[in-house]
């Protein structure tokens, strides 16, 4: 009985913590999505145990639980890849905005030049991409 | 005459750029000349602003792709005809470079390559089958018979500048191995012209057999995967940076 409270209450704290993430905007809804589901699978899974069992028969697993831990892992490679494809996006796109920002500093230096802000090269107050803390 | 612009993506390059780029202002004093700092930490930047030439300063490294990507949109940007990629290291002679242009006439991408017949320039072991290898079948991609495809001395004419300023790729091996692939499929003609190449003026470049075996295996990685990719056309439109 103490298992199954257990299940419940992390179930139901996974399921808040989401909800206040997203209303704080430090989640945003297609991933907390994903996770939101997971809790509600879990509380369905706890409240109705004999489906599970059910499923597991059907699908040829002889204990449930190992359709359980089937499935967890299942869920977590889908997650590990989804951000692996967004990781890869967003350094797509930071790198675009580093070649965008290398060609509108060139601009600004042509038109400084040309204004009459500047005599040749670089100010020497200036700091240069180097000097700044790299990433 | 068209208008050429040379390409040198450098990264930390202070040491040799010097000497590369007043050949290539005695060589060629006809063509527009800028360097892409590739976030170099040395004075790469304030080496090349000394020589007068343009300047672009990407904020931190992306890799050879990414600062090739700048100086396509820079040559876009600033109507310019023809790309030549130069390497910074002081490797490919700028005296070669009227002849890239030159084939430019009947192809689109020019590739200078190290191994034509009579050339001086050797590899052994498996970087060597690896090059062979991605040769015959990038040979077969572009109906062209090409020897050395992971040159970094390329020229591109008006339709590949189009072309590579908006799909230039940026992955490992990608300004080499996976940019001729999208030529090719593109319908761009790729060619080759035979250079020698030189001793690089700093550094060495590594032959160990376990980093040449992992070559192997990434540049078929990448040669596979650009090769199972859907073709991209050539943008109509000029695209402006």
């Amino acid at each position: 009985m103490s298992g199954y409270l257990v299940a419940v209450l992390g179930a139901c704290l996974i399921l808040a913590f989401m909800i206040e993430l997203l209303r704080r905007r430090r989640l945003r809804e297609k991933y907390a999505a994903l996770w939101i589901v997971v809790s509600v699978v879990v509380l369905a899974a706890v409240a109705l145990p004999n489906v599970l069992t059910w499923l597991a028969d059907e699908l040829g697993v002889t204990v449930p639980l190992n359709l359980v831990f089937f499935g967890s892992l299942l869920l977590l490679l889908a997650v590990a890849i989804q951000l692996s494809a967004e990781v890869t996006s967003l350094e797509r796109e930071v790198q675009t905005l580093a070649e965008e920002a290398a060609l509108l500093r060139h601009r600004v230096e042509v038109l400084e030049t040309a204004a009459g802000m500047r005599t040749s090269g670089r100010d020497a107050d200036e700091v240069g991409p180097s000097e700044r803390s790299a990433s | 005459m068209p208008r050429v612009l040379v390409v040198l993506p450098a990264w930390n390059e202070a040491a040799s750029l010097p000497a590369v780029l007043a050949e290539v202002r005695s060589a060629l004093p006809d063509v527009g000349v800028v360097v892409v700092n590739d976030g170099s930490s040395d004075a790469t930047s304030a080496v090349a602003r000394s020589f007068g030439v343009d300047v672009l300063d990407l904020p931190f490294n992306v890799g050879v792709g990414g600062a090739m990507r700048a100086g396509f949109r820079y040559a876009l940007a600033y109507d310019y005809d023809v790309v030549v990629q130069v390497d910074a290291d002081g490797q490919h002679d700028p005296r070669d470079v009227p002849r890239l242009v030159a084939a430019l006439d009947g192809a689109d991408v020019v590739i200078g390559a190290r191994f034509t017949d009579g050339s001086a320039y050797r590899v052994r072991g498996p970087r060597r089958w690896a090059m062979r290898l991605l040769a015959a079948t990038l040979s077969r991609v572009s109906g062209e018979r090409l020897t050395d495809t992971t040159s970094g001395f390329k020229a591109s004419g008006p339709r590949a500048v189009r072309l590579f300023a908006v799909h230039y790729p940026a992955e490992y091996l990608g300004d080499t191995v996976e940019s001729l692939v999208i030529a090719a499929r593109a319908g761009l003609r790729v060619t080759q012209v035979g250079v020698e190449m030189r001793q690089r003026s700093a550094g060495q470049p590594s032959h160990r057999p376990w980093k040449a075996g992992v070559y192997l295996l990434r540049a078929f990685l990448a040669l596979l995967i650009a090769l199972t990719r859907r073709r991209i056309a050539v943008p109509a439109v000029e695209v402006t940076a």
